[in-house]
C-alpha cells in the first residue's frame, strides 16, 4: 500500500515523493507541495477531516480526499 | 508638475501588504471597483522625498501569477498590459519574514515579466522570536532587486522603502532565474514565433484564460495556436515549472537565511492546540458567535436610538422651517426619514465588520474554517461558507461578496443561493414592531416570548439555509471539482489602524451603495403616496367634510381621515386594492400587501411605509404599533392584526427575498440572471406558502 498524508496521525512527519497533478490543484504544488519537502501533520479536525499540516514551512489545511493523492515516505523518529 | 510614479503592491494574502499600504498612504486612499466587475480596486498617493509623488495601488492578494479567482485575475490582467494607465513604473512585492520561501515564488514570476521590482521583507519584529537573521547583501544580488526590511507593526524601514521608490529608475529588471529551461524546444520555438514579445508573458497568455481587452486580437489568436500541448501537458509543464522556482529559491535561502529553531517560540502550536481542539475549539467559536450577537444587537441600541429621535427632529425641523409645500414635504416625509433608514444600520454594520476585520486579522477565521468544513460539507457546502453565513446576519451583499474565495464553483454558488434566508439587519425592524404587536408578553422558564421569538426566527432562518443548501446539494447536476486549501497564517494582534480602516470603508461603501436604492425608493414612494388620479383624491377634503359633518370631530381627526382617505385613492392606494385578493389568504389587508410590495427593494422599508400609510404624523414607535393594533380587519371584523396574521407575516419575512440590492449582486457574481431569477421565484414561493399555512391554520 502506498502511503500518502492522509496516512499520518499528529505530530507524524513524512518526505513528500511523488504528487500527482491530475487530482492536485496547481495553487497547492505553489504553496510548497512539492516532492522532496518534508511534511507534519499538526491537528486533525473530527473525522480526520480537514487536516492541518505544516508543508515547508506553510501552513495549510486540506480535505483527507486530497491529501490522499500526495505520496509521502514516512520520517520515524528514534 | 513632475509625472507621478505608478507603484503597484503585490503579495501573497496574508503578509501585511494591506498594512503596507495603509502605511504608505495613511488617509489618502480611496476604494472603488474595477470597472464591470465587484472587485475591490484599492489606491492611494503617497508623498516621496523631493516633491516626487506616487500612485499607489493595492492589488488583490494573491499566491502566484496563475490566476484561479477573479481577484487574481485583476493582478495578471494588470501586469500584462503595458497600455493600461495604472500599469507599474514599479512593483513592490511584499512579503512574510516567516514565510519568505513561499513569499519568493510570486516574485521571481514578476521579475519574469521584467518590471522593475522592490522587495519587501515586512514583519521583521517577529525575526527576534522566530530566530532568523538574513544576508540582505546576498539576497539582493541573487534575487536582482534592492530589498526593504520594514515593520508596520514598529513603523520601521517605511522611510527606506519611500527612498527606494523614488529611485526606482536605478532597479534592475533582469529576471532572476530561467524558467524557460524546463521544455527548450518549445520555449525555443515559442520565441522564434514571436520574437518581439516577452517569453513570459507568452507563456502566461498560453497557460490561463485571461481577458486581455488590451492586447492585440489577432496576437492572441496567433498565441494560442501554440497550445500544440494538451492541457495535461501544460499543467505538468507548470509543475516543473513550479519546482524550479522553488530550486532556485531553495538555494538561495540556504546561503540568505539563518533559522535558529531553538529562539522560536511556539505561540502558534500552544494556541492551536486549545482553538482548534476538537471540542474546545467548538465551544470558544460558540462563545465568540454569541458575544458578536450580543454586540450587534445590545450595544448598538444605544446609538441606533439616537439616530432615530435625531432623524425623526431634523424632519421635525425641516418642516418648520421651510415654508410649506410639495418640496418641503417631500424632504421632510421623503428624503430625510429615507435617510435615516439607511443611517440607522451604522452601528450594527460597523460594529459587525469590525468583529470580522478583528478575527480575519487575527488569523482566527482560518481555524472556524478548518474546524467547520467536515461540517458544512455535508449540506454541500464549504468550511469557508461560514464567513458568509455569519456576515449575513448583517448584510447579503458583503456576505455574498465574501464567498469569492470558496475554490469549489458549486459549493460557492449554493453558499451564494442561501445565504439570504439568513437573519439580515433590515429584518430587524420588521420583526421587532410585529413581535411587539402579537406575541403576548409573558415569561417561560425567565425567558420572554418575546425574545424567544426572536431567537427562533434567528433559527429558522439559519436553518432553512442550511436545509436548503442540503436540497440545493442534491439538485444541482454541476460536476464539483471538490478542493479546499486554506492558508492558516499565524496568530497577531490586529492592528488597530488596519481594523479602523476597513470598518470605516466598508461602512462607507454599505452606506453609499444601499443608501442610494433605500433614498430612490422612499422618494419614489412618497411620490406615488402623495399624488393620485380622479376625483377621489382630489376632493379628498371635501367628502371627509361631507361625511364626518354630523360627527363634530376635531380638527386632529379630520385631517387624519383626510390623509387616510387620500392615501386610498392615491396611486399607491390604487396598487394595493389591485393585489389585495393575492394576499388576502394570508391574512393581511391591501395597506400591507402595499409595505410589502414597497418593501421588495429593501426590507427595512416596510415600518416606514406602515408609517406612511396609517398617517401617523411623527416616528414615534409607540404611536405606530398603536395604530396598528387599532387597525380592523375589514372581512372578520376583529383586530388586523392577530396572533395569526403576525405569524403569517414573520415567516413571509423570514424566507421572502425582498432586496433588490441582494438579488443585484447575486447577478454580477454568478454572471447571469438564471440565478438571482430562480433564487427571487423560488424564496417568494416559500415565503407564500409558509405565511398561507400558518394563516390557515392559526386563524
Amino acid at each position: 500500500m502506498q502511503v500518502t498524508i492522509a496516512h499520518l496521525k499528529r505530530g507524524e512527519q513524512g518526505i513528500i515523493t511523488d504528487v500527482s497533478s491530475a487530482h492536485i490543484p496547481l495553487k497547492l504544488l505553489e504553496m510548497g507541495c512539492l516532492p522532496g519537502n518534508t511534511v507534519e501533520l499538526l491537528q486533525v479536525a473530527p473525522f480526520q477531516d480537514p487536516m492541518y499540516l505544516n508543508i515547508n514551512g506553510t501552513h495549510l489545511a486540506i480535505r483527507k480526499e486530497t491529501a490522499s493523492h500526495i505520496l509521502i515516505e514516512k520520517i520515524i523518529h528514534e | 508638475m513632475s509625472k507621478q510614479i505608478n507603484v503597484a503592491l503585490i503579495g501573497n494574502p496574508n503578509t501585511g501588504k494591506t498594512s503596507v499600504f495603509n502605511a504608505l498612504t495613511g488617509l489618502h486612499q480611496k476604494v472603488g471597483n474595477y470597472p464591470g466587475i465587484t472587485v475591490e480596486k484599492k489606491e492611494g498617493i503617497c508623498k516621496l522625498p523631493r516633491g516626487v509623488k506616487a500612485h499607489i495601488i493595492d492589488l488583490p492578494g494573491t499566491y502566484s501569477l496563475n490566476a484561479s479567482s477573479l481577484d487574481e485575475n485583476v493582478v495578471i490582467e494588470l501586469l500584462l498590459n503595458k497600455t493600461d494607465k495604472d500599469y507599474p513604473d514599479v512593483a513592490i512585492v511584499v512579503s512574510d519574514v516567516e514565510n519568505l520561501k513561499r513569499n519568493l515564488l510570486l516574485f521571481t514570476q514578476i521579475k519574469d515579466l521584467e518590471i522593475p521590482c522592490i522587495l519587501v521583507i515586512n514583519m521583521s519584529d517577529r525575526m527576534r522570536y522566530k530566530g532568523i537573521s538574513l544576508d540582505i547583501d546576498y539576497l539582493e544580488k541573487q534575487l536582482e532587486t534592492k530589498i526593504a526590511l520594514i515593520s508596520t507593526r514598529k513603523n520601521e524601514g517605511i522611510d527606506t522603502l519611500k527612498q527606494l521608490i523614488t529611485n526606482y529608475k536605478e532597479l534592475s529588471i533582469t529576471p532572476c532565474l530561467h524558467a524557460s529551461e524546463i521544455d527548450k524546444d518549445y520555449f525555443d520555438r515559442l520565441r522564434q514565433a514571436f520574437p518581439n514579445q516577452l517569453l513570459y508573458k507568452l507563456w502566461l497568455v498560453i497557460t490561463q484564460d485571461v481577458n486581455f481587452g488590451k492586447t492585440n486580437r489577432q496576437e492572441i489568436e496567433a498565441i494560442a495556436s501554440f497550445k500544440t500541448k494538451s492541457k495535461e501537458d501544460l499543467k505538468r509543464l507548470q509543475q516543473k515549472e513550479t519546482i524550479k522556482r522553488y530550486q532556485f529559491i531553495n538555494n538561495t535561502l540556504k546561503k540568505g537565511q539563518t533559522i535558529d529553531a531553538s529562539q522560536a517560540k511556539g505561540l502558534r502550536a500552544n494556541l492551536d492546540r486549545v482553538l482548534t481542539h476538537k471540542v474546545w475549539g467548538y465551544v470558544i467559536f460558540a462563545f465568540i458567535l454569541l458575544t458578536i450577537f450580543q454586540a450587534i444587537y445590545d450595544w448598538s441600541s444605544v446609538p441606533m436610538d439616537f439616530i432615530d429621535s435625531t432623524f425623526a427632529s431634523l424632519s421635525e425641523w425641516t418642516k418648520n422651517a421651510l415654508p410649506a409645500g410639495a418640496f418641503t414635504n417631500l424632504i421632510a416625509e421623503g428624503i430625510i426619514p429615507g435617510l435615516g433608514g439607511i443611517v440607522i444600520f451604522i452601528p450594527q454594520i460597523a460594529f459587525l465588520f469590525l468583529f470580522i476585520a478583528v478575527l480575519e486579522e487575527s488569523g482566527y477565521m482560518s481555524r472556524v474554517v478548518f474546524l467547520m468544513d467536515r461540517i458544512m460539507r455535508r449540506f454541500g457546502l464549504s468550511g469557508k461558507s461560514v464567513v458568509p453565513l455569519i456576515s449575513g446576519t448583517a448584510c447579503a451583499i458583503p456576505a455574498i461578496m465574501a464567498t469569492r474565495n470558496i475554490e469549489s464553483w458549486k459549493e460557492r454558488l449554493i453558499t451564494i443561493l442561501v445565504t439570504p434566508f439568513t437573519t439580515c439587519a433590515a429584518r430587524l425592524p420588521v420583526y421587532l414592531i410585529i413581535i411587539a404587536l402579537v406575541i403576548p408578553e409573558g415569561r417561560i422558564l425567565g425567558l420572554s416570548y418575546q425574545a424567544l421569538t426572536l431567537m427562533l426566527l434567528y433559527l429558522i432562518g439559519f436553518g432553512t439555509a442550511i436545509f436548503s443548501a442540503y436540497l440545493l446539494n442534491k439538485v444541482l447536476k454541476i460536476k464539483n471539482k471538490s478542493f479546499f486549501v486554506v492558508e492558516m497564517p499565524n496568530y497577531k494582534l490586529p492592528l488597530i489602524k488596519n481594523v479602523a480602516l476597513t470598518v470605516l470603508e466598508k461602512t462607507k461603501s454599505f452606506v453609499f451603495g444601499a443608501g442610494k436604492i433605500i433614498l430612490a425608493i422612499s422618494i419614489v414612494l412618497w411620490f406615488l403616496a402623495s399624488y393620485g388620479p380622479g376625483e377621489n383624491f382630489n376632493n379628498a377634503e371635501e367628502i371627509v367634510k361631507t361625511e364626518y359633518a354630523s360627527q363634530n370631530l376635531s380638527e386632529d381627526e379630520i385631517n387624519q381621515k383626510v390623509a387616510s382617505q387620500k392615501l386610498e385613492h392615491s396611486y399607491i392606494g390604487i396598487t394595493g386594492r389591485a393585489i389585495e385578493p393575492v394576499i388576502r389568504p394570508l391574512g393581511y389587508d391591501w395597506k400591507i400587501g402595499i409595505a410589502i410590495v414597497s418593501s421588495f427593494a429593501a426590507r427595512e422599508v416596510f415600518v416606514g411605509t406602515l408609517a406612511t400609510i396609517y398617517s401617523v404624523g411623527n416616528d414615534e414607535e409607540e404611536t405606530i404599533k398603536n395604530k396598528m393594533a387599532k387597525e380592523i380587519n375589514p372581512i372578520t371584523g376583529g383586530p388586523l392584526f392577530t396572533l395569526a396574521s403576525g405569524i403569517s407575516l414573520l415567516l413571509f419575512y423570514a424566507f421572502a427575498m425582498q432586496c433588490m440590492s441582494t438579488l443585484a449582486i447575486v447577478k454580477r457574481e454568478t454572471n447571469s440572471w438564471k440565478w438571482p431569477t430562480l433564487q427571487l421565484i423560488i424564496m417568494t414561493a416559500i415565503a407564500y406558502i409558509a405565511a398561507l399555512i400558518a394563516y390557515q391554520f392559526l386563524k
